[in-house]
């Protein structure tokens, strides 16, 4: 009781009105994400054949490989947190570190599944692009815009968590002050979730 | 309110989320590779919305939180449930 009252007058701070700002920033990403979801759901209402077409063109094998890494990496921030509120500091420390492992073998692969279409001349402003049929060009413009978007989030989320392991390494983060941690990490969560819709409805429409 | 009043979940918990997430992975891509007409747009979109609740509740710890901020999350996906709805409507009525 005494203890608690002491860290209140020494510091000036508010975890609950953290994550509450924390998630009030989640809401904006998810209504972001949401009108391309609503985009993608009316042009796939008005051209059903050329979206199924255009999805076979997607491995489903990578989309679920990444789909894998993603969640396996949610886990390993989400048992970074419980590790730092244990005051296990050097398993935090190793858990970040293999989210952003994870994060990067998502990137490597979104690498080569881009590539490949890159080198077909499947990209944004190609002339084959051009050509395609109104659906098709639909498609794969939000194809790339959306997981292009999404791409972006996941390095933003890597900056973050780089950020954070470094302030749990030199002790700014610890078992009684981890709201940045906590708020890094839910981030991270935004993105495995936006993932799990982006993906049955990108590699798996039929 | 105190700081640091957060649940802590645990280790197993947290594994045994990844496991049932992982099982509604290979589930929406067998579930897909059927040809059920409409209904795998619909299935897929459930099994999503499933996964999304596992880790919204146990991931993001909003089974612990407190009701404001759960009510808050969910009002965001009704009010994008809204913004569907009524699109639809108005492309199918024009």
């Amino acid at each position: 009781m005494m203890s608690e009252k002491v860290t209140h007058i020494e510091e000036h701070r508010d975890d609950a009105a953290s994550k509450l700002g924390m998630w009030l920033f989640i809401f904006t990403e998810l209504l972001l994400f949401g009108g391309l979801f609503l985009v993608y759901s009316i042009y796939r209402a008005q051209y059903p054949a050329n979206f199924h077409e255009a999805s076979l063109e997607l491995s489903v094998t990578i989309g679920a490989v990444n789909t894998i890494v993603l969640l396996f990496s949610s886990m390993t921030i989400a048992m970074a947190l419980t590790a730092m509120q244990k005051n296990n500091k050097k398993l935090a420390l190793r858990l970040i570190l293999v989210t952003l492992l994870m994060a990067l073998v998502f990137l490597v692969n979104k690498y080569f599944e881009w590539g490949a279409k890159f080198h077909h001349g499947l990209y944004p402003g190609s002339d084959l692009m051009a050509l395609l049929e109104r659906g098709h060009l639909l498609y794969f413009s939000l194809y790339f815009f959306m997981t292009g978007l999404h791409a972006f989030h996941i390095i933003v989320g890597m900056i973050l968590l780089i950020v954070v392991y470094f302030k749990v390494k030199n002790g700014s983060i610890h078992f009684e002050k981890y709201f940045l941690l906590e708020n890094g990490a839910l981030y991270w969560h935004l993105v495995d979730l936006i993932w799990i819709f982006l993906f049955p409805l990108m590699y798996l429409i039929t | 309110m105190s700081n640091n009043s957060s649940h802590i979940t645990e280790y197993k918990v947290l594994g045994r989320i990844l496991l049932i997430l992982m099982f509604f992975t290979f589930a929406t891509i067998s579930v897909t590779s059927f040809n059920l007409a409409s209904f795998t747009v619909t299935v897929a979109l459930l099994i999503a919305g499933i996964k999304g609740y596992f880790v919204l509740s146990y991931f993001m710890h909003l089974k612990y939180e407190n009701l404001l901020l759960r009510i808050l999350v969910g009002m965001i996906f009704v009010l994008f449930a809204l913004i569907v709805l009524i699109t639809f409507i108005d492309y199918s009525y024009r």
